[in-house]
């Protein structure tokens, strides 16, 4: 992991959950810009992949489990596309949510894949 | 996706003012999908973890690791549970919401009185709170969404087959 790379992630991914939670609860149905921040949300994960799979050949080595890390990349690369999909199915006030609720899982999932990567050993 | 327009609680306040023209009815069933949706998400939790301490480390701790593995299975059985709606599938939510209900009070006490049976943290440890806490009050609003959602309530309103 890139650690810049993961605040500038972090610092897309909380705004971009709040923002849907708060617009949820205000009643609004999923919109271009509830979609477009998840899908933005999205897009950063794949290129944290990329970044995570280039990243040792370069010297950039994890200090903990790997497994561990890939396996919340995975999940947390699958929850956008989910709630996306309730959302274009159902378009209703609490997709919108639960389109914030997914962005917000996904923050602390990235928060713990730096951990993971930078402070082990313990 | 219509629902049925009653079976709704009288006290249930309305959560948001703002949403005119909406039906208190379709509110509650929709705070049911966002619960649907923590369900999910939690379930996915559960399991990727419990998936990485068995394959990793599971000779370190097996019972807090099976444990861990036994409740992923019973968040994704109560998250299918949530969405199926008939009367059977009704009976699955209560058993495996209670379950977990149980097991996050008994575990997380557990954990607090003699850390020495749970040295390795499972979902439920000190009453989930590496979750935050989600685990503890999921249960509890899974079990209020049930009870407001009973079959009987929802037969009256002339609800769809079971």
């Amino acid at each position: 992991m890139i650690e810049w790379f993961s605040w500038l992630q972090l610092a897309v991914m909380v705004p971009a959950g709040v923002l849907c939670v708060v617009l949820g609860l205000f009643g609004r149905k999923p919109t271009d810009l509830t979609m477009g921040a998840t899908l933005l949300v999205e897009l950063l994960l794949i290129v944290q992949l990329v970044v995570a799979l280039v990243a040792p050949l370069v010297g950039n080595e994890a200090t903990g489990s790997l497994l561990e890390f890939y396996t919340y990349l995975i999940s947390a690369i699958l929850l956008p596309v989910a709630a996306g999909f309730w959302a274009l199915i159902e378009r209703s006030r609490w997709s919108t949510v639960i389109l914030g609720v997914a962005c917000l899982s996904v923050a602390v999932m990235v928060y713990r894949m730096v951990q993971i990567w930078t402070v082990q050993g313990v | 996706m219509t629902e049925q327009q009653t079976g709704v609680n009288p006290q249930q306040p309305p959560r948001s003012p703002s949403a005119a023209g909406r039906p208190a009815a379709s509110r509650a069933t929709g705070i049911g999908r966002l619960l649907i949706a923590v369900y999910g998400v939690l379930a996915l939790a559960a399991t990727g973890r419990s998936f990485v301490q068995i394959l990793s480390k599971f000779d370190e701790a097996p019972l807090a690791y099976s444990l861990s593995a036994l409740a992923a299975v019973v968040y994704i059985v109560a998250t299918v549970a949530l969405i199926n709606r008939g009367a059977l599938w009704y009976r699955v939510a209560w058993a495996t919401i209670g379950f977990e209900m149980l097991g996050v009070l008994v575990v997380g006490t557990l954990s607090l009185v003699d850390p020495a049976l749970f040295q390795h943290a499972t979902v439920w440890s000190v009453f989930g709170s590496g979750y935050l806490f989600i685990p503890l009050v999921l249960p509890v609003l899974g079990m209020w969404w049930l009870y407001t959602h009973r079959p009987a309530v929802q037969a009256v309103a002339g609800r769809k087959t079971p």
